[in-house]
């Protein structure tokens, strides 16, 4: 078999798992889980990330060595489209298997990767991202959550609170990024923790947002612990870690969550055409527009793919997340109009409520993993080269007391 | 399917796009698009002879058996970009881009021997001229009529918007012949043939109204007639359609480079204007316009290449050709606004970009009409949503 014959027949084998396995008491899961929806069905969506696991389909792009498949980039790309094709549910594990796994298998220790990497491949431990805090947000550098070494115990001891953390009620594990060092500033004197949420110390307080549904918490760390294994790279070195963790956040995720904005999109369709918008002409430029971004996404990150293998962000990388957010957000609302007043309306009809999801949840894009003002500063200063923002300088702890 | 590999320049396209951008850095530069921009002729005739007799970029896209480079439609896309960079003025668009094309797609072998090696070689210019109405290439725009006569055709009707059509030597004209398309090639210094030039917006390309008045042609002049020429001339559309973004894209590069190289150096309240985030977001939200433009000809041109059915084709060009000319439009607004009163002058080059953005963006479908275009296709016809 030839390199395109082999890619063919492994597109044929996932095509073929996922019509054995999402069937029967997974059906249900259809197209379900996604961004908007992640409160659909956890206890059963955590099943059938163990029946993924079980047929070897989690952490595809894993090094075999650490559970993974390791399959080459084509075959990745070919592996996320054909399990949205089949309407694959959203993942609750994909914090741990696109951001943590990775970061792990790049900085952790040996035993850090013995420890924690088998739970994210099975699909048994669930992690979320514990970056936000109410006075860190698009200034990640501030965060004030504190960790101290208990010399006695030699175990790390934390105290604050972190906001908008998704999936902490669904997890059992989250990564913390604290200050280690008192009266460090900015991005020093950082610590990258592994903390576990089941202990009496930790408390998490869902958020009601706007889609009315619970995706994201606080999270309340008071004399939390963990132990000094659980330090990811070197304790005030923390910030490079939090960092390399969100170069992770690109890559081919991108891939998945384009299927499922593709299928959104036919579902805008259908829409237009049962409600007659479809003779709209601004609805149908709209329409028509959605699709042309969606193309363009998609060579984008075949793009982006092709070149800065390294790593390093290339041109069009630096468009993505602005691009798709915006791509979204603009759906969301097209969505909306193209049902008319019936979009007002809750049914109890999926295609017309995940319209309705789309058009709310949407609006996070453009605020999640960098605001879209924060994405046009590194647009205009890492790739135009253009000068830095000026910061103010912050007055100390020490001359604040 | 393309695949990411399908992404990454070849270390051979990776030259020819550099040394097509020094190349036109130096032999297009302002000054000079200025001074052949009031020359009778509208383009440089020494930059043409480099370009086609020296490099021989005419020959990039036609095979070798018809004396081409027999490269590939993304060369070909390579080096408009950087041609649309630095608005070169040349027949290069009319000759090779639509003449060259039209010929690969729709001639005889025969045709093709006779005319393409000219073509390649830069002895000879051409054109196509569609129909009354300008560049959108709609069939039903073809109002030039074809009659036989003895040993051949009478050709009588008119053409808008033909490029180039005052200098081309060769024009390649689409009349209706017993109710059905048919195209003719017609040498320009035919009985009856006039070619005048509009007075138009963007000086670095020529158009020209050509009128047939019974212009009477011999038999081998008939190149293609029917549902051949139609799916034919469809797929050029494409092609050009593309071809022409990429020039744009490379357009649009230039307003966003000549705007930060502005703005680092003008000062205003005591900083230079590129400190300000209103200025970066600007400059930002060029790139990123340019960035989708760039993967959508990527894209598109690969498509070319892999020759699937010529529905999809045109799919594809309608979205490289909406993003790069929205893209280039934006730009080069941008650049005038951040450039600020001199912006607004003759000297300065940004108008020269704007008036470029506007005059392309009207060809091979506007963005509106594209939009319908896609719209038909997906709402209409209700082809599945796939973005491969
Ligand atoms: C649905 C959702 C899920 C999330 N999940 C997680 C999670 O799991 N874990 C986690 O750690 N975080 C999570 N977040 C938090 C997210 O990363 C932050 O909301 C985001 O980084 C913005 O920070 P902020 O909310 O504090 O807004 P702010 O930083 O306060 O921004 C407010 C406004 O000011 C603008 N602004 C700020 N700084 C600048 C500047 N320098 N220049 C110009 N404008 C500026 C912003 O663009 C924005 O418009 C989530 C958020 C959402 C909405």
């Amino acid at each position: 078999m030839n390199l395109a014959e082999q890619d063919e027949a492994f597109r044929t084998e996932v095509a073929q798992w996922m019509r054995d396995h999402l069937r029967g008491k997974f059906e249900c899961l259809r197209h379900r889980g996604g961004a908007g929806d992640e409160d659909a069905f956890p206890a059963l969506r955590k099943e059938w990330e163990q029946e993924l696991a079980a047929g070897k389909w989690t952490c595809v792009g894993w090094p075999q060595a650490y559970g993974g498949r390791g399959l080459s980039v084509a075959q990745q790309i070919i592996f996320h489209e054909e399990y949205a094709r089949a309407g694959g549910p959203g993942h609750i594990g994909h914090l741990g298997e696109t951001l943590l796994g990775p970061t792990l298998i790049a900085y952790g220790t040996p035993s850090q990767k013995a420890r924690f990497l088998p739970g994210i491949v099975a699909g048994t431990e669930y992690w979320c991202q514990g970056y936000s805090e109410p006075g860190a947000g698009s200034d990640l550098a501030n965060v004030q959550t504190r960790a101290r070494l208990d010399q006695t115990t030699g175990e790390w001891v934390i105290d604050g609170q972190k906001v908008w953390t998704s999936l902490a009620h669904e997890s059992q594990w989250i990564f913390v990024v604290a200050r280690c060092e008192p009266g460090s500033q900015g991005h020093k004197g950082l610590i990258f923790l592994l903390v576990p949420l089941d202990q009496p110390g930790v408390e998490v307080r869902p958020i009601r947002q706007i889609t009315g549904s619970c995706e994201f918490n606080e999270v309340f760390f008071d004399g939390a612990r963990t132990s000094a294994e659980n330090v990811v790279g070197e304790p005030g070195e923390g910030w490079k870690i939090a960092m390399a963790l969100l170069g992770f956040e690109r890559g081919l995720s991108w891939i998945g969550m384009q299927m499922h904005f593709e299928h959104q999109l036919q579902l805008v369709c259908k829409a237009a055409r049962e409600a007659g918008t479809d003779k709209i002409p601004s609805i149908r430029a709209r329409i028509a527009d959605a699709w042309m971004g969606l193309k363009v996404m998609h060579y984008n990150t075949l793009r982006t793919l092709a070149g800065g293998q390294d790593g390093s962000l290339t041109r069009e990388g630096y468009i993505i997340k602005y691009y798709w957010s915006n791509w979204h957000r603009d759906l969301g609302k097209l969505a909306l109009d193209a049902l008319g007043p019936e979009g007002d309306i809750f049914i109890d009809d999926f295609s017309r409520t995940r319209l309705q999801q789309v058009f709310l949840f949407s609006r996070s894009d453009t605020i999640v993993a960098g605001t879209n003002e924060v994405q046009l500063n590194i647009i205009a200063e890492r790739a135009l080269g253009m000068p830095k923002e000026m910061r103010p300088q912050k007055p100390t702890t020490e001359t604040r007391v | 399917m393309i695949g990411a590999q399908d992404f990454s320049l070849t270390p051979d396209q990776l030259m020819i796009q550099e040394s097509a951008a020094q190349f036109l850095d130096d032999r297009s530069a302002s000054a000079m698009v200025r001074a052949a921009m009031e020359s009778a002729s509208g383009f440089d005739a020494s930059l043409w002879t480099a370009m086609s007799q020296d490099l021989g970029w005419t020959g990039t896209h036609i095979p070798e058996a018809y004396g081409g480079l027999d490269l590939s439609f993304v060369e070909l896309t390579l080096l408009l970009e950087q041609m649309g960079r630095r608005l070169a003025c040349s027949p290069f668009f009319a000759t090779v881009v639509m003449g060259a094309t039209t010929l690969m797609m729709a001639a005889d072998h025969e045709t093709k021997a006779r005319l393409l090696p000219q073509i390649a070689s830069g002895e000879l210019t051409a054109t196509v001229g569609f129909g009354a109405r300008g560049v959108d290439w709609d069939p039903a725009s073809v109002t030039a009529v074809a009659e036989p006569v003895e040993g051949g055709y009478r050709l009588s009707g008119g053409f808008r918007h033909v490029p180039d059509g005052s200098t081309a030597a060769l024009l390649l004209l689409v009349a209706r012949l017993h109710g059905e398309i048919a195209l003719f090639s017609v040498n320009a210094n035919a009985d009856g043939l006039t070619a005048r030039e509009h007075a138009n917006l963007d000086r670095t390309r020529r158009i020209a109204h050509v009128t047939l008045d019974g212009v009477v042609v011999d038999s081998t002049s008939l190149i293609c007639r029917g549902t051949s020429l139609n799916d034919a001339l469809a797929r050029v559309r494409a092609m050009a359609g593309i071809a022409l973004a990429s020039e744009q894209l490379g357009a649009a590069q230039q307003c966003l480079d000549m705007t930060l190289a502005y703005a680092a150096e003008r000062v205003q309240f005591g900083r230079p204007i590129n400190s300000f985030q209103a200025v970066k977001h600007r400059c930002a939200e060029m790139m990123v316009k340019i960035e989708a433009t760039r993967s959508a000809i990527y894209g598109a041109a690969r498509f070319v290449t892999t020759t699937p059915d010529t529905a999809s084709l045109l799919l594809e060009a309608a979205c490289a050709k909406t993003f790069a000319s929205e893209a280039l439009f934006f730009c080069a607004q941008e650049a005038i606004q951040l450039h600020g009163g001199v912006g607004f002058t003759w000297e300065y080059d940004p108008h020269l970009y704007f008036k470029r953005a506007q005059a392309s963006s009207q060809w091979f479908g506007s963005p509106g009409t594209l939009r319908e275009e896609v719209a038909i296709s997906l709402l209409d016809a209700a082809r599945p949503v796939s973005c491969q």
